[in-house]
């Protein structure tokens, strides 16, 4: 139907909108929920903001949406300063946590509340509910009331409603977090799907690392109110810049030691008894002698067999393990490097895991990357 | 009243958790409330049966006394002064309960409790000395003529009192707390984020009240509105002392032919249509609202 595509033009690029916050800080009286944030969504881009719980997320949503005041900064639209514009003047649609459908009226009225709101005629109203509950693929529940209809279906309303008046930023709040595991991963994809079809600026909040990584084009890491990494999903898990990020992003090892010798391409490091090679990181160069943090994921970790070398190298015995289905986790006991986390593929695995097994571990130089300290850490 | 038995019921059918042995169950909790069932029927249903037998028998039997509905004027006046005194006390009852829940409902946890403290105490006080402390205000030379003409807005005093006027604002000031009671729960059932909700998807601050905020309370304004009204049907002290004796509102008038006049029949005939009226519009509005809620029983 015409409607249809209008709301999802394939080269609709172009139909989203840029958003920059500058200087974004929030107070609570002397509390800072939201701190000096900075940073730049292009237009039909998918962004989420991606942190622990208390980290600002919400309230950097709110004050997108205009529904919280900042207490210094600004918020610009393609340039535009709308800082000071109430939320019904700023055309964005917002999917709340736990969704805010009205629950006085049918799915279809509520698809229509945006529209109705703006004075739209009848006919041309109800073409573009048809066509925007057609979208979610819930056409055939335009009559139920939110009541009558599952989590997911209502996952669905409400991004129905939020994007059948052609909003110029879609703003969601946990979209999925009341979901369980499987419908999660389902919208995922709908969701990604769905970005790509109506091609507007989204910005999403979670605290979920995994829907964040599938989801967007660029992921800002926030603690404590503060941006802490921005960039995109591959960037981030590949070069976390601190402790934080390469812990929040997907699970990592941490192996501390000191920096013995710098060439062009690395430097080596001594832990312990053992001595570590590692290819140079984007971070400054550190300097000899210092101290150096390497984050390393489990899955770039390789059992090795007798005759097997590998650039790193370290023995220990297996402290614990998990079957996880598709592999196992291990947590190997070392002398000089703490526990070490492996992730092992099931499949043909090459050892049948067993607590005080022998191993060794390899990985390349290029596997871990330096990480920096949080800051305010000890 | 039936307020309390039907606030008892979903209560109690709540509170029985096993579905196993439901019948003995059942007739357990039905034992239980056996002999308050007995009480009522005793103390409050036969003497009803008993006006009800009343009305037809006295003074002599026949359908005398309710065949003055049609052709007394007294009879007449008496309903139709009743009928508008309690549309209008509902109205402003209504208005100004709809209202003080809102701001109620809207203030941080802390204030809404002075609030609700505030709404609540005149509950406590007498009927009998708000009335007077109405008679007070509002006499010729009460506190408001004569802060008004010290201020010089009128000149000769108003006639505030002993007049229906005076009846609706001593009923009005009976009712609101009763108003507000259902409303501010229908008020504290909507999300908050409903609003935000709407405002964030283009309304403006009225709109998303006139769509969203008015639509999810109006169970309550209907519940308080069924409630303000039928216990202002039955009002006695107010009227009788901030009406002067002027404006008979049914209560009064009942009271005055059994007791003054010695009219059992006609008395007990207004009564009768008066319980008959309240069941009425309760059997009406059972079926615009859930009565369980209404009264408190609630899901
Ligand atoms: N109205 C408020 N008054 C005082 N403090 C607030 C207020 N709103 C939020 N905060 C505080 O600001 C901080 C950030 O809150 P926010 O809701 O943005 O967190 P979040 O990242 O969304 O967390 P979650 O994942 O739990 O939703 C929290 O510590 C919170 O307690
Ligand atoms: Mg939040």
């Amino acid at each position: 139907m015409s409607e249809a595509t209008a709301l999802s033009r394939p080269e609709a690029r172009s139909a989203g909108h840029a958003l920059e916050l500058r200087g974004l800080s929030k107070r609570y009286g002397s509390f800072t929920a939201v701190e000096n944030v900075s940073l730049r969504v292009e237009s039909g881009e998918f962004l989420t903001l991606l942190g622990p719980s208390g980290s600002g997320k919400t309230t950097i949503l709110m004050m997108i949406a205009g529904f919280t005041t900042p207490s210094e900064g600004g918020i610009l639209l393609d340039g535009q300063d709308i800082t000071g514009l109430p939320p019904e003047k700023r055309d964005f649609g917002m999917v709340f946590q736990g969704y805010a459908l009205f629950p006085h009226m049918s799915v279809a009225e509520n698809v229509a509340f945006p529209l109705r709101v703006r004075a739209m005629g009848k006919a041309e109203r109800e073409a573009k509910v048809r066509a925007a509950l057609d979208l979610v693929q819930l056409d055939r529940f335009a009559e139920r009331k939110p009541s009558q209809l599952s989590g997911g279906q209502q996952q669905r309303v409400a991004l129905a409603r939020a994007l059948v008046f052609d909003p110029a930023l879609l703003l969601l709040d946990e979209p999925l977090s009341a979901l369980d595991k499987k419908l999660r991963a389902e919208l995922q994809e709908e969701l990604k799907a769905l970005h790509r079809r109506v091609g507007r600026t989204f910005v999403n909040v979670t605290h979920d690392q995994e829907e964040a990584l599938s989801l967007s084009d660029h992921i800002a890491i926030l603690n404590h109110g503060k941006l802490v990494q921005m960039g995109g999903p591959t960037a981030l898990y590949e070069a976390p810049r601190t402790r934080f990020v390469a812990d929040f992003l997907g699970k990592s090892n941490f192996l501390q030691g000191t920096v013995r010798e710098l060439a062009p391409g690395g430097m080596a490091l001594q832990a312990g008894g053992t001595r570590l090679v590692q290819a140079a990181g984007a971070g400054p160069r550190p300097a000899i002698g210092a101290p150096a943090l390497l984050s390393l994921r489990p899955e770039k970790i390789a059992l090795l067999g007798e005759s097997d070398a590998a650039e790193n190298m370290v023995s220990g015995e297996i402290a614990a393990w998990a079957y996880l289905g598709a592999g196992f986790s291990l947590a190997v006991r070392t002398a000089d490097l703490g526990e070490i986390r492996v992730a092992l593929p099931a499949w043909k695995a090459p050892i049948a895991p067993a607590e005080g097994l022998p191993v060794r571990l390899g990985w390349s130089a290029d596997a871990a990357v330096p990480v920096l300290e949080d800051e305010g850490a000890a | 009243m039936s307020m309390s038995g039907s606030a008892a019921a979903p209560a109690l059918s709540a509170a029985t958790p096993a579905p196993s042995l439901p019948r003995f169950r059942n007739a357990g909790w039905w034992g239980l409330i056996l002999p308050a069932f007995l009480l009522m029927t005793v103390f409050y249903l036969a003497p009803i049966l008993q006006v009800l037998l009343i009305s037809f028998t006295e003074p002599r039997p026949g359908l005398d006394n309710y065949e003055r509905l049609f052709t007394s004027m007294g009879v007449q006046n008496v309903i139709e002064t009743t009928l508008r005194i309690c549309i209008i006390t509902t109205a402003v009852s209504l208005a100004l309960g709809y209202a003080l829940s809102y701001v109620v409902a809207l203030a941080s946890p802390r204030a809404q409790r002075w609030w609700l403290l505030a709404v609540l105490v005149p509950l406590w006080i007498s009927v009998l000395v708000r009335s007077f402390a109405w008679v007070t205000l509002l006499r010729r030379q009460g506190l408001v003529n004569e802060g008004l003409m010290g201020l010089g807005v009128i000149d000769e005093p108003l006639r505030l009192v002993w007049n229906e006027f005076g009846i609706v604002v001593g009923m009005v000031h009976y009712m609101v707390p009763y108003a507000v009671l259902p409303i501010l729960a229908s008020m504290r059932e909507i999300d908050p984020r409903l609003l935000a909700a709407a405002r964030g998807l283009g309304a403006s601050r009225f709109t998303a009240f006139r769509r969203v905020f008015l639509p999810l309370s109006a169970p309550g304004l209907v519940a308080a509105g069924v409630l303000v009204f039928i216990f202002s049907l039955g009002f006695y002290i107010t009227p009788a002392i901030l009406g002067g004796g002027k404006t008979l509102m049914a209560a009064e008038w009942i009271k005055l032919q059994i007791l003054d006049l010695i009219r059992w029949g006609l008395g007990t005939m207004l009564a009768t249509v008066l319980v008959v009226a309240i069941l009425v519009t309760l059997a009406i509005f059972s079926r615009v609202v859930n009565l369980k809620r209404l009264f408190g029983g609630g899901a």
